[in-house]
Order: structure tokens, then C-alpha cells, then sequence
């Protein structure tokens, strides 16, 4: 169990890292990378780095078939945040600018690899510190990128046959 | 190919714009423009067209209909969801399911059908001066609108993951009953909440807005209300803009609504909006305050054998024990009920992530799932939420949970473990982030006696938006009168969700169905000579 004072010192490296991520989600604008509607290149780099830890255990084990499943998952990730209201995808971003930021991985996340190295226990430690956090901002976070990973794999009839879903059912000949 | 009543009306003429695909700023002029066309907007259309009154419908999402409705939660959810179905509080630790799309939430959700609690009137007369609020009062209202929607028992036996709910009720010697349904030849596929593919679910969808629409009412989808435009005691013009995209960033082209009378029906995180948007006079600073939800929490249980929750008619069984066996305004009380198991919202709603979460989906077949929604804003511990507006002007509800709601949430826990243990459960899981599966009730006790409680701990959902614009006779304590006629300006009303000065302790649909068709019979009698003959 780390200490209050350990915790007091996360929380305002915290509260300073998200002020200064605002910051720097919105200086000049964000422009989606490559292929994407939404995500710039480095938050394409975090959630693919977060696939493997958030849905382990529920991908594909052949490796063409886990590869496609990666990137529809980054893709479906990409849409949804898309669709979502100006305001939450202000806060998304504050969020990706975060942990984007070098001192932000580190201090805020524990993750000591760049994103696209981090290996999967790395990540997956980096969830659960955030999960069991004493402060709700981080917890949310956690909730966020964990749910809209797992709304994108699931959302994927590639996912259904694992979990024993077979799928909506037919109407009968009408072409759905 | 199923018959689709709203491609075939869009043929026969209805008038219908979308607002998304307008290049030029334009004026629409109509006795009424009622904004949303959920359950408030949807009735309330019908009835003034019926009058002879001329209606513009403003609805900010998307007209869609059952040959779009494919049962698919990655297509419906952002097409027909506030927020992609994750609209969530401002803390972010209860997530709220809310339409948004033409016909509003009624096109979502998930057919239940409850009149509004006698107690909960009860309450509302003595605790908040309704005095028009007693049953017969309503209960013309209550069978106008059950025979519009064919509201009535359900015949078909209840699908395993019900079942379930009723038979642990039955051996633990809780009553439990059958939920009554807005359907019409029902085919029992458990998709309502993708939207009815085959127009069974008797939504304003296929109901009172075709009737609005026959009678020559318009309607402007995608379109957001900004603001009301007020001019002493009168409003005087409505401005909207276009929503673009599946995103909700508005677009450019400006509408201006001009009429008589505006009724807003944008649900109860909408309309409190837009009254905060039009800066309207508040003095008694009540619009948004008082914003219920039923808070509700999640057990999920591990079965023997299969459950299949997302096949068959969602809800049918229900339980008011825990409401109707405490006082009204004690300790907070509970209605248990079950959801549809889909895999998003399974994923979404199962905590933890990684081996422990893939090994909770995996049991997905097996997963019975029950909920308690909490019966927020009967006692003074539990003021509910406030609706405020960010800095874009969008709304966002602050709804703080807290030890009296989280007491209740506990006790909640206990009794849906017990219940699913006498089911027959393997496993029960509390949906709680430090909860884990235990395979007896003993160990479920300890094991929920020792979860900490506080926010973004508990999974906490709502279906349920209510309050923010209470009715009542007093201008002080309420933002509209007992007709829905806003207590400060003379030609504006609220018929939704929003007037209940509490929750309700049900499902809200049929509340909102006959407030709103009694609120509309009273304006369309003031607006219309034709109504009074």
C-alpha cells in the first residue's frame, strides 16, 4: 500500500499533468492521423498498446487473425470516440494528451517504455493502478479506455463465436 | 420485407426536413413547435394535430425506422444513443441510456409499462402540493394512452434470464409480477433496444408521430434547440441549428421557429437545458436541480445452464418488494427488474478487463443479470442532480452519489445475490470493481459487507431521466403548474420526464404518455376554438 503522502504527490502531479494536457490537446488543434476520423497518430499508438492488455484472454490466438483483430479494434475505437459530442471528445483528448506526454506516462500511468514498446504486463499495471486509484479522475479514465476497448471488440462479430453469441437472429428472408 | 410505416408515410408526403442536409438559413411558422419527439413531444403532437392545430415537431436526432433497426449494438448505438449510449454523469460514475433519435428514447427502450406508483402519487400530493395528482385523477389518462399503445399483459412466458428473477422471488417468498408491454404482435426477439425491427413496439416511432404527421404536422429532425427568444412574458421565436454527423457538432445553416405556443418534450436533461440556454427567469434558481435517475445497480449471476438473455422480450418480471415494504421516504427502496444481455453492453457493464473479464464473457450464454433501481428523491437525503451547461452550451448532469444512495446500493447487492442463489445460481458477481465471483450466499454477505462504496466503485446505470423542471402550484417550488404551463412565461410548457418532482419508482414511459396527453388536451382546449366545440 503506498503512502497518503505518495498518493497526495500522484494526485496533484495529476491535477498539474491534466491542466497542462489541456493545454496541449487544444494548442492549435489536433488533426486525426492516417486512416483515422479522430485519432492523431500518438493516441492511435496508446490504444493499440492497450488492445492486448484490455482484452486478453478475448482476441484471436492465430497471429493474422489477432493482427486483424488489433485493427479493427483501433478502428472501431477511432469511430466511436468520432461520434461522440464535442465536450467528451475534448475530455478523450485531454485524456490521450496526457498520457501521450512523456512526463505523463511515467508519473501518472508507471508506464517506463514509450507506448509502442510498452509490453503487456507494463500496460496492464498501468490499468490497474488506475482502476484501484483513491482518486475518481484516474478511475474514470481507466473505466473510459477500458470500455470503449472492450464497446469496440465486442461490437465485432469476430468476438461473438468465443463468447457463445450467435448473433441477431434472421427476419425470414428480409436482407439485414 | 417487413412493412415499414414510416418509409411508406415519407412516400405518401409526410412533411418531413432534415435540418442536417439545409444550406440556407430559414423561418418555419405553426401554432405550436413542440421540441423532441420522445414520449412527451410524440403525444403531445398527436393530440394538437387531432385539434386542428398546426405542429412543427424539432427532434436533434436522426429519423430512423425498422428498415434500419438491424439489431446490431455497433450501428445503434450511435445512431440512436445520447452519447453512443454512454452519456454519463459529470464524475463520470453512472452511465445513462437516453435516445436520441425521432421518437426518442421510446425507440430504444425496452417496452415496460407501469402506471405511476399510487405511492409515489400519494407523495407528490401530500410532500409536493399536487393536488390534481390523486389516481382517478389520472387514470383516464392512464387507459387513453394503454389503448393508443396497446398496452396490456403479456402472454408469452418470460425468457430464462426473467424466469429466473421470478422464480429465486418465488422461493425466497418475494412477490414478483408480470410487466405489462406497448407491443403489437411482438415476435419476442429481445431487440427493442436496437429499435423494433419489426414495428411490434408500439413506439411514438409507429404511433402518435405517423398520427401528427397523417394530420399534417412537419417535422425537423436533426436538428438541436438552442434557445427560446423571449420578449417580456412571451416567447417569441425558437432558434435551432442542425446537427451534422453522428457526432453532434451543429452545422451552419440557422432555423427560426415562430408560433403561438412552444412545448419543450426534450427529456429531462434537455429541456432544463435549453430553459438554462434561453437564460428564461429562474429566480428560485429550480430549473435542472432536482434531476432523478434510479440509480441503478448490477448483480450478475452464473447459471447452470443457458440463459440467453439477449433472446426474447427483455423485461417482463419485475419485483416492488423492496418499494412497497419500506416507507416511501426512509431508506432508499429498490424495483428489481432485469436487462437484455448484449455483448457491448455485457462488455461495458462487466467490470475489470483482461483474463478476468474475457472469463466473465465467456460465461456469456450462462449469465443471468439482474438490476435495482433505486428510488431516488423521496427523502431529503436524496436531492438527486443538478443540470448545468459547459461552456459549448451542451448539458451535463452533476448527480453526486453519496452514502444514503450507497447504503441502499448495498443492500441491493445482498438482495440480488439471495435472489440468484435461490435461482439455482454457480456464481453471483455484484458489479462493483473489487467484487469477484463467490459460489454461495454465505460468502456473497461477507464479501458485499466488505466492498467500499463510492463513485466509479459500483457499475451504476439509469435508463431513467426525470425531474429538473418539477410541476406544481407553487412558483417558488416549481418550474411549471399542474397543467405544464411554465409558472413565469405565458406561452411555454414542459411535457416530459422533467416535471416529476421525484422519480417515480417505475419505468417512466406510461407516466410520461398520460402527463403529457393530459397537459396537451388542456392546451389544445385553450389554443383551439375546434377543441372546445
Amino acid at each position: 500500500m503506498a503512502t497518503r503522502r505518495q498518493f497526495l504527490k500522484v494526485g496533484l502531479a495529476a491535477g498539474a499533468l491534466l491542466a497542462g494536457a489541456g493545454w496541449l490537446a487544444f494548442r492549435g488543434g489536433r488533426a486525426p492521423g492516417p486512416g483515422y476520423q479522430w485519432l492523431d497518430a500518438r493516441s492511435a499508438a496508446i490504444v493499440k498498446a492497450l488492445v492486448p492488455a484490455v482484452l486478453a484472454g478475448s482476441l484471436p490466438v492465430s497471429p493474422d487473425a489477432r493482427r486483424e483483430a488489433v485493427r479493427e479494434t483501433v478502428a472501431a475505437f477511432d469511430r466511436a470516440v468520432a461520434g461522440l459530442s464535442p465536450a467528451i471528445q475534448a475530455e478523450i483528448a485531454q485524456l490521450f494528451a496526457l498520457l501521450g506526454n512523456g512526463a505523463g506516462r511515467f508519473v501518472v500511468a508507471g508506464v517506463r517504455s514509450a507506448w509502442a514498446e510498452a509490453r503487456e504486463d507494463e500496460v496492464s499495471a498501468f490499468l490497474h493502478r488506475w482502476r484501484t486509484s483513491r482518486f475518481g479522475l484516474l478511475r474514470a479514465g481507466y473505466q473510459a479506455l477500458t470500455q470503449l476497448l472492450q464497446a469496440s471488440w465486442y461490437g465485432n462479430p469476430a468476438s461473438w463465436a468465443r463468447i457463445g453469441y450467435p448473433g441477431p437472429p434472421s427476419l425470414g428472408g428480409t436482407p439485414s | 420485407m417487413i412493412p415499414d410505416p414510416v418509409r411508406e408515410g415519407l412516400a405518401a408526403g409526410w412533411r418531413v426536413i432534415d435540418a442536417a442536409a439545409q444550406e440556407r438559413d430559414s423561418t418555419l411558422e405553426a401554432d405550436v413547435v413542440v421540441v423532441g419527439s420522445g414520449a412527451g413531444g410524440g403525444v403531445t403532437a398527436e393530440i394538437l394535430a387531432e385539434a386542428g392545430l398546426s405542429v412543427v415537431i424539432v427532434e436533434e436526432g436522426p429519423l430512423r425506422s425498422s428498415a434500419d433497426f438491424h439489431m446490431r449494438e455497433r450501428e445503434a448505438y450511435p445512431q440512436l444513443y445520447q452519447e453512443s449510449a454512454g452519456r454519463q454523469t459529470r464524475d463520470k460514475a453512472i452511465t445513462i441510456l437516453q435516445g436520441r433519435c425521432v421518437g426518442g428514447s421510446t425507440t430504444v427502450n425496452w417496452t415496460s409499462s407501469f402506471r405511476t406508483p399510487p405511492r409515489t402519487l400519494a407523495h407528490w400530493r401530500s410532500a409536493h402540493g399536487l393536488a390534481g395528482a390523486g389516481e382517478a385523477d389520472l387514470a383516464p389518462w392512464f387507459e387513453r394512452m394503454e389503448a393508443r399503445l396497446d398496452i396490456s399483459p403479456w402472454p408469452v412466458p418470460p425468457n430464462e434470464n426473467n424466469d429466473l428473477l421470478r422464480r429465486g422471488c418465488e422461493r425466497l417468498g418475494i412477490p414478483a409480477g408480470a410487466i405489462r408491454r406497448n407491443v403489437k404482435g411482438c415476435w419476442n426477439l429481445g431487440y427493442c433496444g436496437m429499435g423494433c425491427p419489426t414495428n411490434a413496439k408500439q413506439s411514438m416511432l409507429v404511433t402518435t408521430l405517423p398520427g401528427a404527421l397523417a394530420r399534417g404536422a412537419t417535422l425537423v429532425q436533426r436538428a438541436r434547440l438552442e434557445r427560446l427568444e423571449r420578449q417580456g412574458d412571451r416567447i417569441v421565436a425558437a432558434h435551432a441549428r442542425p446537427v451534422a454527423g453522428t457526432g453532434s457538432a451543429p452545422g451552419a445553416a440557422r432555423l427560426r421557429l415562430v408560433a403561438r405556443h412552444y412545448v419543450l418534450s426534450a427529456g429531462a436533461i434537455g429541456s432544463p437545458a435549453i430553459l438554462l440556454r434561453s437564460a428564461l427567469p429562474d429566480p428560485h434558481e429550480l430549473v435542472g436541480r432536482r434531476t432523478f435517475l434510479h440509480p441503478t445497480v448490477v448483480s450478475a449471476a452464473v447459471m447452470p445452464g443457458r440463459v440467453d438473455g439477449h433472446a426474447g422480450a427483455p423485461q417482463s418480471v419485475y419485483s416492488d418488494h423492496f418499494l412497497d415494504s419500506v416507507p416511501v421516504d426512509g431508506p432508499v427502496g429498490y424495483k428489481l427488474e432485469v436487462p437484455p444481455l448484449h455483448p457491448i453492453l455485457a462488455g461495458i457493464t462487466l467490470p475489470g478487463y483482461g483474463q478476468a473479464h474475457a472469463s466473465l464473457m465467456a460465461a456469456f450464454p450462462n449469465l443471468q443479470v439482474v438490476i435495482a433501481l433505486l428510488r431516488d428523491g423521496f427523502h431529503e437525503r436524496s436531492p438527486g442532480g443538478r443540470v448545468r451547461l459547459r461552456s459549448d452550451g451542451s448539458p451535463e448532469l452533476d448527480y453526486p452519489l453519496d452514502d444514503f444512495l450507497f447504503e441502499g446500493m448495498r443492500r441491493a447487492y445482498l438482495t440480488m445475490a439471495e435472489i440468484q442463489f435461490a435461482a439455482g445460481a454457480a456464481q453471483v458477481m455484484p458489479l462493483h470493481e473489487d467484487a469477484a465471483p463467490v459460489t454461495g450466499w454465505a460468502a456473497a454477505r461477507e464479501a458485499i459487507a466488505a466492498l467500499p462504496m463510492a463513485p466509479l466503485h459500483p457499475r451504476v446505470v439509469s435508463a431513467h431521466v426525470m425531474g429538473g423542471c418539477p410541476m406544481g402550484p407553487d412558483a417558488s417550488r416549481a418550474v411549471v403548474d399542474e397543467r405544464g404551463r411554465h409558472h413565469l412565461v405565458g406561452n411555454l410548457s414542459v411535457h416530459d420526464g422533467s416535471v416529476f418532482p421525484t422519480s417515480l419508482g417505475a419505468n417512466p414511459q406510461l407516466s410520461i404518455y398520460a402527463f403529457a396527453a393530459r397537459f396537451a388536451r388542456g392546451l389544445a382546449e385553450s389554443l383551439s376554438p375546434r377543441a372546445r366545440a
